[in-house]
């Protein structure tokens, strides 16, 4: 009987650490079916050490994602999760997300997924600042179906569907990513393994919807695409120095995170640009916090009645 | 003048001229204005009071497209007794406009009632085919309200005077009308009042032979255990699904869908749940399949076009084994097509309507009462069978109005709590031998191995497989419990003989002109039974033999013949039965059916010649006086 049960509790805290370490062994599920030197692989590591860090309940995990190489990500962390269709996964993980205060949701995808056929979905997820982390695994490239032309290949690139170089202006994804209003924004590199774990980790810990961006390179497909920010490979390294607020001449130079149009600047900077947090708004509340107090006060306006109680008094009002 | 709210008449007026009223059962009356003169709150009054009254109600109103203006009707038919339709012809027009008389003259039965605004209506001279009542409808409303309201309380002059005519309960009717403008200021309700006064004390002077009341119910009254409730069908259904358990939903706005989730999203609050409102329908459908996986069966809707939009989440939800409920408020198409008008139209694409092999359960409501107890079926089987379930409702029962017993709600409702106990070791998300029951996230798992979802074809563990053995296995899996379920269903409804000439079929919404023109069609004297069907895939099992008991299956919907001469039902029960003698009755004017149109398609199938669409009613209105 319904009326006995208790309703959805409106905002159950999420659960605290479990006793249990959470290792990657644990954590480690099918073995990946990326190619081999694919710079998913790394962003893959840095997960299982940031899991392992954060040591949240094992069953409160969820991993999702849509449809690309990258999107294969779930399979090979060993969460709850699924596979669901291309460019749908935030609308998807948001139903998590708001259906279950207790969890912690995860959505991985690529620059296709996120950002051409799930482009609307990303504005909006964000827009709502729906409690989830966006990891978008970025090579600038269509992968799974063996090289066509991606939101952020370059201008010139040759791909099967435009094999004289393309001639669609790109996407440039942290601009797209600020305007979205997404409360937090960062950027990495699949080949700076401390500097993901760090930016998931922050993602993670943010209340809202987080997004990070990792340029993860297609050795299959577009070999070389990062080397531009790789110093290994003759690039250039140029992590943001946040503000620290200690009143040295040195700090007025540093980035503001909470300042949007200084994000904007960096996200302009000409390629391959700057790494770190770009944008984050600790302010802003998140949907599930407003749909929470909803609940709250329709319960104070209905005096916490039962669920029977408050449809037979509707059903009384129809007589 | 008499004001009604004196207590001498609250018991109503026992005689005119010495005569008591005159007795009948059953009365149609259309008005006819636009919309917004608020004809349809007077609609929603007499139906309201009819169930509180314990006489039965249909209505019936059509709404312009457009957002504001543009000529409108409603149409209520209250009578003693079951009313199955919302009626063919008016016995009492009531037109506030040239227009409205010019359009809706024709349908008022000979002998009717017409009353007429005098101030914008003239009627021809000639037809004296009716019993014609001029009243200055929009002068002595503004005499009476007066101040600055203008025609404004037009509606409630008409109510009072209906009110009047029918000897309607008007304590009753007066307590309707405070509720409803209860929440307003003391003006308002006291305007109401002095225009339904007004209307209430036109006919004591001027229309005097006009003086009818409603037989008294020849069945027990319902007022111990079930009141009678009154609501249309989405708010029905909205409600239905609340009993269900289901707490979650997300959808866009489309009409005639529209109102369910406006209904949602303001309750579900109430009893700890969340309505979101997405940016498109495939953010819709893919919010509320993320609610059924995290353990809410949740509730998305649409109507046609965006049906459309949600089919590749469809068959994600299919291939994942995910519990959904899809409503599908079917309106005139394809595309944007009539969005105000009703078709059934989209039966095809609810059962077909994805890509791959992926079957479908799809029921349909008959009546507005059975929108409430649908929801609720819907629900009990997505979590039985864990699978997504389509409602197909329609614009006709979504916004009309019937007063049905009220539910008994401790029985029906449904406890919405997730099973999060941790699972055994030996947990499969996609067993072979047994019908999927998910692990919502939450739950530990004893084996240490969490579960993936996928749209991939899948290994009982979920992982992705390219195995062709397993895709039969996998396939078979999916269909065999859709199988299952049409084993357990009930057989469909059957009233009338149980064999002869003629058996009418019909689904949804045409169920009531279906089962009168069966009680029509034999009153003629020609054996007829009327199949209605409820669960239109999977089908019921066991109904071959039943279909070879009548000459002619006649199959009424409201689609078009398509290619080959047959509506869409008759097309799949075509395929299923391969009985040639399955034809079919369709029309796509966008108006639900009139019975005469149902008989007089059952008698051209059956090349009868004493049958014919007048068969079975009088042509003379109730109303008519005796000259």
């Amino acid at each position: 009987m319904s009326s006995a049960a208790p309703a959805l509790a409106p905002t159950p805290a999420i659960p605290l650490p479990a006793s249990g370490q959470l290792t990657k062994k644990a954590l480690t599920a099918d073995h990946p079916t990326w190619c081999p030197g694919c710079g998913d692989f790394a962003v893959l590591a840095a997960f299982y050490r940031v899991l392992e860090k954060l040591n949240y309940p094992h069953q409160n995990i969820v991993t999702m994602a849509g449809i690309g190489c990258s999107s294969r990500f779930p399979y090979f962390v060993n969460t709850h999760g699924g596979h669901f269709i291309h460019g749908r996964a935030l609308p998807f993980a948001a139903g998590i997300s708001l259906g279950r205060d207790d969890l912690h949701v995860f959505v991985f995808g690529g620059d296709g997924d996120g950002f051409s056929i799930g482009g609307n979905h990303l504005v909006h997820t964000a827009r709502k600042n729906v409690r989830i982390t966006y990891v978008i695994m970025d090579n600038s490239v269509y992968g799974l179906t063996k090289k066509q032309t991606s939101p952020t290949s370059p201008l010139g690139f040759k791909t099967k569907t435009d094999p004289t170089g393309a001639i669609d202006q790109p996407i440039n994804p942290m601009r797209t990513l600020l305007n979205t209003g997404a409360s937090f924004v960062a950027r990495s590199h699949a080949t700076q393994v401390n500097h993901m774990i760090d930016m998931m980790l922050r993602a993670a810990k943010h209340d809202g919807f987080s997004v990070v961006e990792i340029l993860s390179e297609c050795v299959e497909f577009y070999e070389g695409a990062f080397d531009a920010a790789n110093p290994r490979k003759g690039g250039s390294w140029k992590l943001i120095e946040e503000k620290k607020s200690d009143g040295t001449p040195e700090d007025e130079q540093r980035h503001d995170v909470t300042d949007e149009v200084a994000a904007f600047k960096l996200a302009t900077l000409a390629w391959p640009g700057a790494f770190g947090v770009f944008y984050e708004n600790k302010k802003r509340p998140t949907k599930n916090a407003l749909e929470a107090d909803l609940i709250v006060k329709a319960k104070e306006r209905t005096k916490n009645a039962s669920d029977l109680a408050l449809l037979q008094a509707t059903f009384a009002k129809l007589r | 003048m008499v004001s009604p709210n004196t207590p001498e008449t609250q018991g109503g007026i026992s005689a005119v001229n010495g005569r008591p009223p005159r007795s009948i059962q059953d009365v149609v009356i259309r008005l006819a204005g636009n919309s917004q003169d608020g004809i349809q709150a007077v609609g929603g009054f007499l139906a309201r009071l009819a169930g509180r009254s314990d006489q039965d109600v249909m209505t019936y109103m059509t709404i312009p497209s457009t957002i504001s203006g543009g000529p409108s009707i409603f149409q209520v038919r209250i009578g003693t007794g079951d009313i199955l339709s919302a009626g063919d012809r008016a016995d009492m027009l009531v037109a506030l406009y040239q227009h409205s008389y010019d359009a809706h003259i024709g349908s008022l039965r000979p002998g009717g009632v017409l009353v007429y605004d005098t101030d914008h209506v003239k009627p021809n001279p000639d037809d004296n085919r009716f019993t014609n009542v001029p009243v200055p409808i929009t002068t002595a409303t503004v005499e009476a309200v007066g101040g600055t309201a203008k025609d404004k309380g037009k509606n409630i002059f008409i109510l009072g005077l209906i009110a009047r005519v029918f000897d309607l309960d008007v304590a009753k009717l007066t307590a309707l009308i405070k509720e409803r403008f209860g929440g307003k200021t003391e003006d308002v309700v006291r305007n109401a009042m002095l225009g339904f006064d007004a209307g209430y004390a036109w006919p004591q002077n001027n229309l005097r032979d006009l003086f009818y009341r409603f037989e008294a119910a020849d069945r027990p009254t319902s007022t111990t255990s079930h009141p009678q409730v009154t609501m249309d069908g989405n708010t029905a259904l909205a409600f239905g699904l609340i009993t269900a358990g289901v707490r979650h939903g997300a959808g866009y706005p489309i009409t005639p869908w529209s109102s369910i989730m406006e209904t949602l999203r303001s309750e579900f609050p109430k009893y700890g749940g969340v309505f979101v409102q997405c940016e498109d329908e495939i953010a819709a459908v893919s919010t509320a399949i993320g609610f059924s996986y995290s353990g809410r069966l949740a509730i998305t809707g649409s109507s046609g076009p965006g049906l459309s939009l949600k089919m590749e989440a469809l068959g994600w939800a299919t291939m994942a084994e995910m519990p959904l409920i899809v409503v599908n408020v079917q309106r005139g198409g394809p595309s944007t097509g009539m969005p105000t008008n009703v078709e059934q139209s989209d039966l095809m694409q609810a059962i077909y309507g994805s890509h791959g092999d992926a079957p479908r359960v799809v029921l349909a409501p008959k009546n507005v009462e059975d929108c409430f107890y649908v929801a609720i079926e819907a629900a009990r089987i997505a979590r039985t069978y864990s699978t997504p379930v389509l409602i197909l409702t329609d614009m006709a029962l979504a916004s009309r109005i019937e007063a049905f017993d009220q539910p008994d709600l401790p029985k029906l409702m449904v406890d919405p709590a997730p099973d999060l106990s941790e699972r055994d070791a030996d947990f499969k998300p996609y067993p072979l031998d047994r019908i999927t029951r998910h692990a919502p996230p939450g739950t530990k798992m004893g084996s240490g191995k969490y579960p993936t979802v996928t749209g991939l074809e899948h290994d009982e563990l979920g992982h992705p497989t390219g195995s062709p053995k397993l895709h039969l296995q996998m396939t078979a899996k999916r269909r065999e419990k859709i199988k299952a379920l049409g084993a357990s269903l009930p057989a469909p409804e059957l009233s009338g003989d149980s064999a002869g000439e003629v058996l009418l079929v019909t689904w949804g919404s045409s169920w009531g002109p279906g089962r009168e023109a069966v009680v029509r069609v034999r009153k003629a004297g020609v054996k007829a039974g009327h199949l209605h069907f409820r669960h239109l895939h999977p089908l019921p099992n066991g109904l071959e033999e039943m279909l070879t008991r009548y000459h002619k299956i006649v199959v009424a919907e409201l689609n078009d013949e398509g290619l080959y001469g047959f509506g869409q039902f008759a097309m799949m029960l075509r395929a299923r039965y391969a009985n040639p003698n399955i034809v079919s009755v369709t029309k796509t004017d966008g108006l639900t059916f009139k019975v005469s149109e149902i008989v007089a398609g059952i008698a051209k199938h059956i090349e009868s010649t004493q049958l014919d669409a007048s068969v079975g009613v009088t042509a003379q209105s109730p109303l008519a006086l005796q000259r």
